[in-house]
């Protein structure tokens, strides 16, 4: 588009700002965990990094930190699983209520999170008289971790042709091997970013979890949450709250390089994979394929 | 193993290809079953006890559930002025959150989609997208140490002779808006990217100004994208329960539910009833806005 230099500049200084808006909070809490005092009073009389091997030292936020990883890892294994089956059936075929899908999907993360939260609390504790535990809390970030697996993976499999499959099971491929060597190859970048990006969503969740975790239990979110008011915890709490952005970045960068390495070069690239699997295999297809006529 | 196991083994495989192949509904009876059973049966299921839920009552004296029909919660709800406040007060700041992201929103995404160069547009993405994911908690809690009365907010202002909001609702607007608005730039940028260079090529060359070309071409096409954002940003802060607590004294829909979830469920399960149903007249607009196409 063509603009002015003026309207340019102009442009140039609402990103600025925004981006400025954006990090400003970030880059202080950062000098807080450095924070000297135990205060929050600014500037930070002096920098220490006292802060850091205490929060590393902290037990209860060590196992809140396993926790996080524990129901992370099973919240996105399902969700990997109903994300993946769910983008399949309405990438791949036609059925009433396709579209339908694609909004209950949504739904959880559509809605407040609190009324996920309000709801399985209530359907736990009042109509199954299941105790709140780690169960639970796995059960809650499932339901959201699914709608971005299912994103991921149906907007690869829309750049996908459908052709592909069809090439396999005319070669003589049956449902399982279409599935092994050329829709999972296909798809498999599009799998390791859903699955970090609901990972990340898990890790730092803590509407839902608050509504669905025991009281025994804390993952690392619900661990910062109760030791915030404590003011001589405070330093701690800002430590690890450093630690848990450094660790949430990771996940979310790696899936944005992933999605992105494949970008326009996804059907090919996948694709091509895929026929090379397929050549592998080649020898058990062709004796198929010649059985079939 | 033997070979026999080998062919025993696959044939078990084999047949259950054999029953998919050319059986388009079985196919997707067997791909939906999982993935259905979950949200329909779990998530949908659940929000329906929640409302079923809100037609209960709890004891005065004994704390106990009494599980049948009555209307007490809804009556609270509509009896009491302060339930009315909440409400107002809670729809409110999510509308203005809504409006702050949007416009703070638009021309970021629009310098990312159609000005920033391909390098710039890579790095600006990664600069929108981490925080997007990231922390959503130790946002906060750095909003709350900000906007503290001996925060950063008021020593920046001091030598103005200004205060900063402190804590209340003005904090809880500008927190929420901090913390959605890459929700709003993702979605706007996407739908950006989406309009062709041509169009608005076409426009300048009949002789449009940009300002005309805004208006008659950009906007208009990328509007179901703003609602798209709009989405997000009205929902995460109509249920957000954390940031008010934070950074204000204020109570709002969120609040009063997490309080009363294990003392009065049913007053709990009435108030969530109050976000879905304007959540859900919300997404009804947006489908036909056009919106889901960018989500």
């Amino acid at each position: 588009m063509r603009l002015s230099r003026r309207s340019t500049n102009l442009l140039r200084l609402a990103v600025g700002i925004g981006l400025a808006f954006i990090y400003i909070p970030l880059i202080v809490l950062a000098i807080y965990a450095f924070n000297a005092s135990n205060t929050t009073a600014w500037p930070p009389p002096g920098l220490t990094l006292d802060w850091f091997p205490k929060a590393i030292e902290e037990e209860f936020a060590r196992e809140a930190f396993v926790t996080s990883i524990k129901a992370g890892t099973i919240a996105t294994a399902i969700a990997l699983v109903l994300g993946t089956l769910a983008s399949l059936a309405v990438a791949r075929h036609r059925f009433f209520g396709r579209e339908t899908i694609s909004f209950l999907v949504i739904l959880p993360i559509a809605l407040p999170g609190i009324v996920t939260g309000v709801a399985f609390n209530n359907t736990f504790t009042q109509v199954l008289g299941i105790d709140l535990t780690l169960f639970t809390v796995i059960v809650g970030h499932a339901t959201f971790c699914i709608v971005v697996v299912y994103n991921n993976v149906i907007a690869r499999l829309r750049r996908v042709s459908a052709s592909f499959e069809e090439a396999s099971a005319d070669l003589g491929a049956h449902t399982w091997q279409t599935f092994r060597f050329v829709t999972l190859p296909s798809m498999r970048t599009a799998l390791a970013a859903g699955g970090l990006l609901a990972f990340a969503l898990s890790f730092d969740e803590i509407i839902v979890t608050n509504f669905t975790i025991g009281p025994g239990e804390e993952t690392l979110p619900i661990w910062i949450f109760r030791n915030l008011f404590r003011s001589q915890q405070l330093p701690i709490v800002n430590a690890v709250a450093v630690i848990v952005v450094l660790l949430s970045i990771i996940p979310v960068y790696l899936a944005h390089r992933l999605t992105r390495e494949e970008g326009g070069a996804a059907g090919g690239r996948g694709a091509g994979r895929g026929d090379r699997a397929g050549k592998a295999e080649g020898g058990g297809v062709e004796t198929e394929a010649t059985a079939i006529p | 193993m033997t070979t026999e196991a080998v062919a025993e083994k696959r044939s078990v495989g084999r047949r259950l290809a054999g029953l998919f192949h050319g059986r388009p509904r079985l196919q997707v009876g067997a791909l939906l079953a999982g993935p259905l059973g979950w949200l329909v049966i779990g998530y949908l299921g659940s929000l329906a006890l929640l409302l079923v839920a809100a037609f209960w009552t709890v004891s005065p004296l004994s704390g106990e559930l009494d599980k049948t029909l009555s209307f007490e919660s809804f009556e609270i709800l509509f009896d009491e002025p302060v339930y009315r406040d909440i409400v107002v007060r809670t729809v409110t700041i999510a509308a203005l959150v809504t409006v702050t992201d949007a416009v703070i929103a638009f021309p970021i995404a629009f310098y990312m989609a159609k000005i920033a160069s391909r390098r710039m547009k890579a790095i600006l993405v990664v600069a929108v997208l981490l925080p997007l994911w990231s922390s959503y908690l130790v946002k906060v809690l750095s909003w709350r140490t900000m906007l503290s009365a001996d925060g950063i907010i008021n020593w920046a202002l001091e030598p103005f002779g200004l205060t900063g909001p402190e804590f209340g609702n003005t904090a809880v607007w500008l927190v929420m808006s901090y913390l959605w608005l890459p929700f709003m730039i993702l979605p706007i940028y996407a739908g950006l990217e989406r309009i062709p260079n041509s169009l608005i090529s076409a426009s300048e060359d009949l002789g449009a100004s940009p300002l005309t070309t805004f208006r008659r071409v950009i906007l208009p096409l990328s509007f179901p994208a703003v609602v798209a954002g709009s989405i997000f940003t009205f929902s995460l802060t109509l249920g957000d329960y954390i940031t008010p607590r934070l950074v204000s004294n204020n109570q709002f829909i969120g609040n009063v539910i997490y309080n009363n979830i294990s003392t009065n469920l049913p007053l709990a399960s009435a108030l969530a009833l109050v976000p879905i149903v304007v959540m859900i007249a919300y997404l009804l607009v947006a489908r036909k806005l056009g919106a889901f196409e960018h989500i």
